[in-house]
């Protein structure tokens, strides 16, 4: 039993990761209806500044103190995103209101490429460090109940809370502030939303920088346990299956299916890996997304807009 | 001027319906095949055929099967390097495990494995389309990047996880020369470009861009979505698979599962997204564009005196990539193959537009 609970808890904890990530796809899809590819590249555009920032404001101003540091470089990182998401807004989404689907998420694709070449050759393209004091040692739990107790990994767990925070503040800020109904509005209806006077591309950069905001909390967790470098980018590939599973529109779906993502990856690496080979966690995600779809095709969140065939 | 149909009329059935109606079309292409078949073997250096010609020709193929499926058809695919990746493994097995089975052969199984792929991850667009197929169709990317690295059968228990082929023999004749290479690559495409524009010419290609135009509408007027997506899917599948087993044998002679990762089905996306969907000459200029801008951009820093290394060079080189799939979007979404249309029927008119 105890192994069983192990595996469960650390499944949680990097599906609460993942969804993080499905959020900031969720947030930007829901309020423009636009399919970001490029949140993995913003992930590491932001990780990349915000590690950059703390290796630069000591150096030059003079300034220590971790917390001060961190916490400069936290507000500086999100400056920068939200001076991409205005970009990206300005010259690259108001040029292509009414453009299919697929066009638009070509578009970010190209985005995409632009952030990974920009951030890498701005900010250099070495591994670099981000340390937020997260305690790397881990901790047992219920000792008494099993033997030898549950091995937690206390990192994973702060990283967990920071994401739940992060979710349960979004969603205040979705449901009580103005803002926040204005994007529910463009997100229900582009054209009504515009005629009640929403202004819409004040509305997109608004979203694109809450996306950077998430991405650069993203990137801020999953830097600090891995390192920023070229790969958090790649991570944003995990978090498709997430989004998917949870249904495009719904940020509760998020939630859930990084969960069940995070939580079916680690029980069947454990259980099912040594059977075929190992590596499951590489295409589980993908594989039970493609089986739920022939049931679900909206998700299991998902509001039921997608045509059927 | 020169560019004009004026006293070309049309009196039998075959004239009315061949590729090229126009004479001037038929001698630019008949020159074309003359130059690639002929001068560019010839006069090109080793370099430039392995660097350049080789990759474009392949590339172009399976850029003309993703078409099928994106352009024609309406599906989007974002596991295209997996169906190349299959097809270059089935070959390779193909050659490995049964001794004296001509290469031709092992090329066209690996497009066959492909098929069976490419019909099996199909499946879900009969449920499902847009955004969802586009990640349904990621699945078989990651599945198949996992099995090609984990199933030891798939790589016959190589220990390093790499195969490699030598000694590629066609009709008895080596095709280790870069130019014979090239040769093998340039009739593939021929053919099974000749075979692609009939297909979408005939009732098959009708079928696919009803059901990509309205699939609704495309059913009632009789069109079995059903057959009409999987043959799609398995013709698509089949091209990228023949590409994929070409890319493997003739292209790289030895390589990981790395070489058909997710980057080349993007790579694959983009080119049929700025040559032009729904359009066969559109592959071509899409893989054109994509071989020949890195390579461009490569040698940037040489030719503007900069001093650069390696690393800035590569990151800019993403980033004018990036910029200028976003500025094709915006400008001329219907990507190169629209331009070039335009650009002839301006020339029909020239110089008198009126």
């Amino acid at each position: 039993m105890g192994p069983f609970i192990e595996t469960l808890i650390g499944g949680l904890m990097s599906g609460m990761l993942y969804s993080l990530i499905a959020l900031g796809f969720v947030l930007i899809f829901k309020a423009s209806g636009v399919f970001n590819f490029a949140q993995g590249a913003m992930v590491l555009f932001a990780a990349l500044a915000m590690a950059r920032f703390a290796e630069w404001i000591p150096k030059f101003t003079g300034l220590d103190g971790k917390v001060v540091i961190n916490v400069l470089a936290f507000v500086g990182a999100l400056l920068v995103m939200v001076v991409v998401a205005w970009l990206v807004e300005r010259l690259a989404l108001s040029k292509l209101v009414n453009q299919e689907g697929v066009t638009l998420l070509m578009a970010t694709l190209g985005i995409a490429y632009l952030l990974e070449g920009a951030g890498q050759m701005i900010f250099g393209n070495d591994i670099y460090k981000i340390d937020i004091g997260l305690p790397k040692d881990p901790m047992f739990l219920f000792e008494q109940t099993f033997e030898g107790g549950i091995l937690v990994s206390k990192e994973d767990l702060y990283a967990a809370l920071i994401a739940a925070a992060l979710v349960a503040g979004l969603s205040l800020f979705f449901q009580k502030t103005a803002t926040g109904r204005a994007l529910r509005a463009v997100a229900d209806d582009h054209q009504a939303a515009q005629s009640i006077g929403i202004p819409l591309s004040r509305i997109w950069v608004i979203v694109w920088s809450v996306a950077g905001f998430v991405a650069l909390v993203a990137g801020m967790i999953w830097g600090s346990k891995l390192g920023v470098q070229f790969s958090l980018s790649l991570v944003a590939l995990k978090a498709l299956p997430v989004v998917i599973l949870g249904g495009l529109t719904s940020v509760p779906g998020a939630i859930v299916g990084g969960l069940l993502i995070g939580v079916g990856e680690k029980l069947s690496e454990a259980y099912l890996g040594s059977l075929i080979g190992g590596g499951i966690e590489y295409w589980f995600g993908y594989v039970l997304v493609l089986l739920v779809l022939l049931v679900r095709p909206q998700g299991l969140f998902g509001e039921k807009i997608i045509d059927r065939v | 001027m020169l560019y004009r149909e004026n006293g070309q009329f049309k009196t039998t059935y075959a004239a009315d319906s061949q590729i090229l109606p126009i004479r001037q079309d038929r001698i630019g292409m008949a020159l074309l095949l003359a130059v690639a078949f002929v001068v560019v073997p010839l006069l090109s250096s080793e370099y430039l055929l392995r660097a350049i010609f080789i990759p474009f020709l392949i590339l172009s193929l399976a850029a003309l099967g993703l078409n099928v499926l994106v352009g024609y058809c309406g599906q989007i695919s974002l596991g295209s390097g997996a169906f190349m990746a299959v097809g270059a493994y089935v070959a390779y097995n193909c050659q490995a495990r049964i001794e004296g089975l001509p290469l031709i052969v092992s090329l066209l199984a690996g497009g066959l494995g492909a098929t069976v792929l490419g019909v099996a991850f199909g499946l879900p667009s009969l449920r499902i389309k847009g955004l969802y197929l586009a990640v349904a169709t990621l699945a078989a990317q990651f599945f198949v990047d996992w099995a090609c690295l984990r199933l030891k059968w798939v790589t016959n228990d190589s220990s390093s996880g790499s195969v490699s082929v030598a000694d590629l023999r066609v009709f008895g004749l080596s095709v280790d020369a870069p130019a014979a290479r090239y040769l093998l690559c340039l009739s593939f495409v021929v053919v099974f470009a000749l075979v692609a524009k009939n297909l979408v010419r005939g009732h098959i290609g009708r079928s696919w861009m009803a059901m990509r135009d309205m699939d609704v509408a495309a059913a009632v007027i009789g069109i079995r979505p059903v057959q009409a997506k999987l043959s799609a899917f398995a013709v698509s599948s089949f091209i990228i698979g023949v590409a994929g087993a070409l890319w493997g044998f003739v292209h790289l002679g030895s390589w990981e599962p790395a070489a058909f990762g997710i980057n080349r089905s993007f790579d694959l996306l983009f080119m049929v997204i700025i040559g032009g969907l729904g359009s066969i000459s559109g592959a071509f200029f899409g893989a054109a564009f994509i071989v020949v801008l890195p390579i461009l951009l490569d040698k940037l820093p040489y030719w503007t005196g900069l001093p650069m290394d390696t690393a800035t060079a590569s990151h800019l080189a993403l980033m004018i990539f990036g910029a200028l799939i976003v500025f094709f979007l915006i400008k001329e979404p219907h990507g190169l193959a629209r331009l070039w249309a335009t650009a002839k029927e301006k020339l029909r008119l020239w110089p008198f537009p009126h």
